[in-house]
C-alpha cells in the first residue's frame, strides 16, 4: 500500500506538471491572456478596399492597441467591405467623426486600422458606424497612377 | 498463379487483421466504464507510462527547442527578421514538431514496452488464467493501460512544448542575444489559443488514442514466442511512426489547410 500511495503522488505531480505546461502555453506563449476584449463593443466601418486586413487584424488609436477586427463582410449592394470593430470596453470615449484608415506595419508588415480622433462631443456607442474611412494602399496601384500621371506630364 | 495467391493471402490476412485491430478497440472502450470505477488501475499505469516518460520528454524537449533557435536564428537573420525567432520556435513546437515528436518518443519508449508486457502475458499464458478465473483480460489489464496512455500522451505533449520554447528562449536570448521583450509579445501576438494550441493539443489527444491502440493490439496479437513478442514489438514501433506521420498530416491540412 506504501508503494501505491508514492505512485499515487508522483502521478498527481506529473498531472499537475503538464496543467502546468499548457498553463504556461496558454498564458506566456498565446494571445489567451489578452482576450479580456470579449464585452467590448463593435464598430462598422466601410472600405473602398481592405487590402490584405484580416480577421483579428490589430485595431489601434496613436499606436496604442485598442481592439481587433472581429468580422469582416462584403455590402453586396455597395461593393464595399464593412469592416466590424471590437474595441476595448475602456476606450469608450471615441467621438462619433472619428476617422479610420488601413495601414501597413513596416513595408512588408500585416495591415492593421490606424484610428484617428475628431473633434465631437458625443461618443460612438455599440453598433455606430464610421464614416470617414480611408481605403488601403494598393502598391500597384499607386504605381500605375504614378506612371499614368508620369506619361500625361511628357505629352 | 503462386504470385496472385500470395497477393490474396496478404490481402485477406490484412483485412482479417484491421477486423480483429476494429473489434478489439471495440471492447476497449466497452471496458472504459467499468475501469473508471477503479480509477487506482489506470493511475499505476499512468506512473509506468507517463510519469517514467518525463525525463525523456524533458531532454529532448529542451534539445530540440535549442536546436530550432539555433537554426531559426541563423536563417531569419539574413532578413533582419531574428525578433520573429520566438514566433518561429513557438508556432513550430505547439502546432507541429510538440506533438509529433513526443508521439514518436512516446511509441519508443512506452508503446513498445506495452507490446512486450502484453505479448510476455499473453506467451506465459497469463491472459488465459485470468480468463479461466472468469476475470476479463480486456478489462483488468488491457483498458487501464489505454486509458492511461490516451491521457498521458497530451501532458507530455504540452511539457515538451513548452520546455522547448524555454530551450529556445535560452538559445536566443542567452547565447545569441534576440531582445528579449520582443522574443515574447512577437510570440504572444502571432500563437492564438484556439487555433495553434489547442489544435496541438488535440492532435496529441489522437496520437495517444492510436499509439496506445496500436500497441496494446499488437501485444495482444502477437504470437505467443519469444520471436513472435520480438516482431510485435517491431511493429509496434513502425506502425505506430507511419500512423502518427499519415494522420499527422491528414490532420494538419484539416486544421491549417485554409489558413
Amino acid at each position: 500500500m506504501r508503494q501505491k500511495k508514492s505512485t499515487e503522488v508522483t502521478v498527481g505531480l506529473f498531472v499537475l506538471l503538464g496543467m502546468g505546461a499548457l498553463f504556461f502555453l496558454a498564458m506566456k506563449v498565446s494571445n489567451l491572456s489578452a482576450f479580456n476584449d470579449e464585452q467590448g463593443y463593435r464598430v462598422t466601418a466601410e472600405f473602398e478596399n481592405i487590402g490584405g486586413l484580416k480577421a483579428r487584424s490589430p485595431v489601434t488609436l496613436a499606436g496604442v492597441r485598442i481592439g481587433r477586427v472581429e468580422r469582416i463582410e462584403l455590402d453586396p449592394e455597395t461593393y464595399n467591405a464593412n469592416v466590424v470593430l471590437n474595441l476595448y470596453a475602456s476606450f469608450d470615449t471615441l467621438p462619433t467623426d472619428t476617422a479610420a484608415s488601413i495601414y501597413t506595419a513596416g513595408l512588408l508588415g500585416e495591415q492593421y486600422i490606424g484610428l484617428e480622433a475628431g473633434a465631437e462631443e458625443e461618443f460612438l456607442k455599440d453598433g455606430d458606424v464610421i464614416e470617414l474611412t480611408q481605403p488601403a494602399l494598393v502598391l500597384e496601384q499607386v504605381i500605375g497612377q504614378f506612371l499614368f500621371s508620369k506619361a500625361e506630364g511628357d505629352e | 498463379m503462386g504470385t496472385i495467391q500470395r497477393l490474396g493471402q496478404w490481402a485477406i490476412g490484412t483485412s482479417e487483421r484491421l477486423g480483429r485491430g476494429y473489434l478489439f478497440l471495440m471492447a476497449i472502450l466497452a471496458g472504459i466504464p467499468g475501469s473508471l470505477f477503479r480509477f487506482s488501475l489506470v493511475i499505476q499505469q499512468i506512473y509506468s507510462v507517463g510519469v517514467l516518460s518525463v525525463l525523456l520528454i524533458l531532454i529532448s524537449g529542451l534539445f530540440v527547442g535549442m536546436v530550432l533557435g539555433l537554426q531559426g536564428y541563423n536563417t531569419l537573420v539574413d532578413f533582419g527578421a531574428e525578433e520573429s525567432l520566438g514566433v518561429m520556435v513557438s508556432l513550430s513546437l505547439v502546432r507541429e514538431l510538440g506533438p509529433v515528436v513526443s508521439a514518436l518518443l512516446f511509441a519508443g519508449r512506452a508503446g513498445s514496452a506495452l507490446t512486450a508486457e502484453i505479448g510476455l502475458m499473453k506467451s506465459t499464458e497469463q491472459l488465459s488464467g485470468m480468463e479461466m478465473m472468469a476475470v476479463d483480460p480486456i478489462r483488468r489489464v488491457i483498458t487501464p493501460r489505454f486509458l492511461a496512455g490516451f491521457i498521458s500522451l497530451p501532458f507530455l505533449a504540452a511539457i515538451f512544448s513548452a520546455v522547448g520554447i524555454l530551450g529556445g528562449y535560452l538559445v536566443g536570448y542567452g547565447l545569441l542575444g534576440v531582445d528579449d521583450g520582443a522574443f515574447w509579445t512577437q510570440m504572444q501576438t502571432k500563437t492564438d489559443w484556439y487555433d495553434d494550441i489547442l489544435n496541438g493539443v488535440i492532435k496529441s489527444i489522437v496520437f495517444g488514442f492510436v499509439v496506445t491502440w496500436i500497441a496494446l493490439f499488437e501485444g495482444h496479437d502477437a504470437i505467443p514466442t519469444s520471436e513472435g513478442v520480438g516482431r510485435a514489438t517491431t511493429r509496434t514501433v513502425v506502425h505506430s511512426a507511419f500512423a502518427i506521420l499519415g494522420l499527422d498530416f491528414v490532420l494538419t491540412a484539416l486544421m491549417f489547410g485554409d489558413v
